[in-house]
């Protein structure tokens, strides 16, 4: 019970501080697609990826108090904060969670930019179409921002790496 | 002249309860709504378990299909005729995804779906471009035509304009749901303007915008939405089904991984279980054939199964009491034990439902580019986020209001309350087992 609630506090404790709800919607679509178990269910939205689940989630994590949200005016819109309080500490010593290599990866996904998240996470949704295929419809969905074919090749490396590390964490 | 513009001798009409009348002149369209994988959604309903709290709400995915298709016309036909932003060769395209954005919806999908880790999108896409009916229709417009409508539904297409007409904060989809479950269920919420709305919709070049004079219009639709989302789509009792559903499904796939021996073999489930399902298997699923199961499983040997079946087929459902996991989680460990030492399985008879777990969600401004909010055309061009015009708006979408329910089997705690440990599970839950009224 609770247990999907979990994994999100326990997301958030290993990354520490998630600055932006599109770069947290990001980091747990990636680490699903890395085979972790999360089972919230992400759709293709103007922004890529999108659970509307995983945001209904976090909205109940806020106001159980296991996670602080931390709203800050950036330019003309809002941007978000998120790291576990004490009770959502608490509540994860109690309601522990077993997904030990999510952590690096976690750290590592934190570390890119949006906009590079953006691209990683479009590539891993048309994983199912030949490379040649992606690269195309990236240029139509994405196409307002305009990804050179070197940031493509860039997203390409950094899941593969993000794949070798979380299998040689697995071994 | 071709397939994909070739009308109908005659213009032919589906009475329907919401929108009077469903009118079909596209040779394509008809073919379509006569395929078998189009049929099929007459054996799924539109809400799943909640006719069971609310009588009328029978009406089916195909209804719902109809209606999406007809706002999706009204809206391709008169409000976006002959304005320079919209392309007329997308109309047919448009007009297909619409009737069949939902086409792979499964038998009481959101419990299907969640406990076999599925996602109807997927059958949709493969229904359209697979070896099926539907695909035979929209091959014969262009080889492209049907990988254009998956993208469509699936919100890659390249035109966001097109997507935006069945998938956006205020789309065909969600204009024809309001009303027709407001419609079946018999609720007086749910009704909104839709006439005015689709007069004030204008194309632009990656969504549709409301002109600034149909503001009210839409507050309306934003109410109907969050009201319809309290009282409807989250009913408690509805909740109380969905979860035994799930247990149900749980429970059967759990006992054929233990080899368990069912008395009347569930052919149907094979594939599933086992997790090597075709579309083809897919396709035989519907309403009838669960409830058929259901039906059978209540004279199984396994007393979990039989008891969670006759419980759902009779309406026998679960009691709940509010929960606040941020203060009450701790109980949860202790209850457990307490429910085992009374006989029940807590895995199947002490459920924590929360409103992430459902499909429906609120309308948001869109802060931090999550979801494309729904604009606003002033008079002077300018395009503003609905909140920040409309105070009915702001107020209800800055809200977060969660909620979450313990669910368990009240009749057999009562049945048991001589139990030490019954008593010690009302007094946690702070139940009155005297007097039958929890």
């Amino acid at each position: 019970m609770l247990k999907d609630h979990a994994k999100i506090i326990h997301a958030i404790s290993v990354s520490g501080e998630v600055i932006g709800r599109k770069k947290l919607q990001k980091m747990i679509y990636i680490a699903k697609k890395m085979e972790f178990p999360f089972q919230e269910r992400f759709q293709f939205h103007f922004y890529g990826p999108y659970s509307e689940e995983l945001t209904l989630r976090v909205e109940e994590l806020c106001n159980m108090g296991f996670l602080d949200e931390v709203k800050e005016k950036k330019g003309g819109y809002y941007q978000y904060r998120y790291t576990l309080t004490e009770s959502g500490q608490e509540f994860l010593g109690e309601n522990s969670v077993e997904m030990p290599c999510l952590g690096d990866c976690l750290i590592d996904i934190n570390d890119q930019n949006a906009r590079f998240l953006e691209l990683v996470s479009t590539v891993l949704y048309f994983d199912n179409l030949p490379e040649a295929e992606v690269r195309e419809k990236i240029q139509t969905v994405k196409k307002s921002q305009k990804y050179t074919d070197e940031e493509i090749d860039e997203a390409y490396a950094y899941i593969a790496s993000l794949k070798t590390k979380s299998r040689q964490l697995l071994a | 002249m071709g397939y994909s513009e070739e009308k109908l001798i005659e213009e032919k009409v589906f009475k329907d309860p919401v929108h009077r009348y469903v009118h079909v002149r596209d040779r394509v369209i008809w073919d379509l709504i006569g395929t078998k994988e189009f049929q099929r959604l007459r054996r799924i309903k539109q809400l799943g378990t909640t006719y069971l709290t609310f009588h009328g709400a029978e009406h089916s995915r195909f209804n719902h299909s109809l209606g999406v298709y007809e706002i999706t016309r009204r809206i391709v036909d008169n409000a976006f005729a002959s304005r320079p932003e919209w392309n007329e060769g997308e109309r047919l395209l448009s007009l297909c995804a619409a009737l069949l954005h939902d086409l792979g919806h499964g038998p009481f999908s959101h419990s299907f779906e969640k406990v076999f880790d599925l996602d109807h999108e997927d059958f949709t896409r493969e229904i359209i471009l697979g070896d099926t009916e539907v695909n035979q229709v929209l091959s014969r417009v262009a080889q492209d035509f049907p990988k254009k409508v998956a993208e469509v539904i699936e919100k890659t297409y390249e035109n966001k304009l097109v997507i935006s007409l069945i998938s956006s904060q205020i789309d065909a989809d969600r204009m024809d749901y309001l009303q027709r479950d407001a419609y079946f269920t018999g609720v007086s919420y749910g009704h909104f303007d839709m006439e005015r709305i689709l007069r004030v919709m204008r194309p632009r070049e990656d969504q549709v915008v409301i002109k600034q004079s149909g503001m009210h219009a839409v507050e309306d639709y934003i109410m109907s939405r969050y009201q319809m989302y309290w009282q409807v789509y989250f009913h408690p009792v509805t909740r109380s089904a969905e979860v035994i559903l799930t247990k149900i499904l749980h429970r059967a796939k759990h006992l054929h991984e233990q080899n368990y021996t069912f008395k009347h073999k569930p052919h149907h489930f094979y594939s599933i279980f086992e997790d090597r399902m075709t579309l083809e298997d897919y396709l035989k699923l519907d309403e009838a054939v669960f409830l058929y199961y259901f039906q059978i499983w209540e004279e199984e040997e396994d007393e979990i199964l039989s008891d969670l079946c006759r419980r759902f087929n009779n309406r026998n459902l679960f009691k709940y009491v509010e929960f606040d996991p941020a203060k009450e989680y701790k109980k949860l460990a202790k209850l457990s034990m307490l429910f085992e030492q009374a006989g029940l399985d807590p895995e199947y008879y002490l459920v924590v439902d929360s409103s992430s777990d459902l499909p429906y969600d609120f309308y948001r401004p869109g802060e931090e580019e999550e979801r494309l909010p729904i604009h606003l055309l002033k008079k002077n061009g300018e395009i503003r986020e609905l909140s920040r015009e409309s105070d009915i708006v702001d107020a209800i979408s800055g809200k977060r209001r969660t909620d979450h329910k313990l669910y368990f089997p009240s009749d057999f705690l009562e049945k048991e309350k001589a139990r030490p440990e019954i008593e010690q599970i009302a007094q946690i839950l702070e139940l009155n087992l005297d007097n039958g009224t929890i």
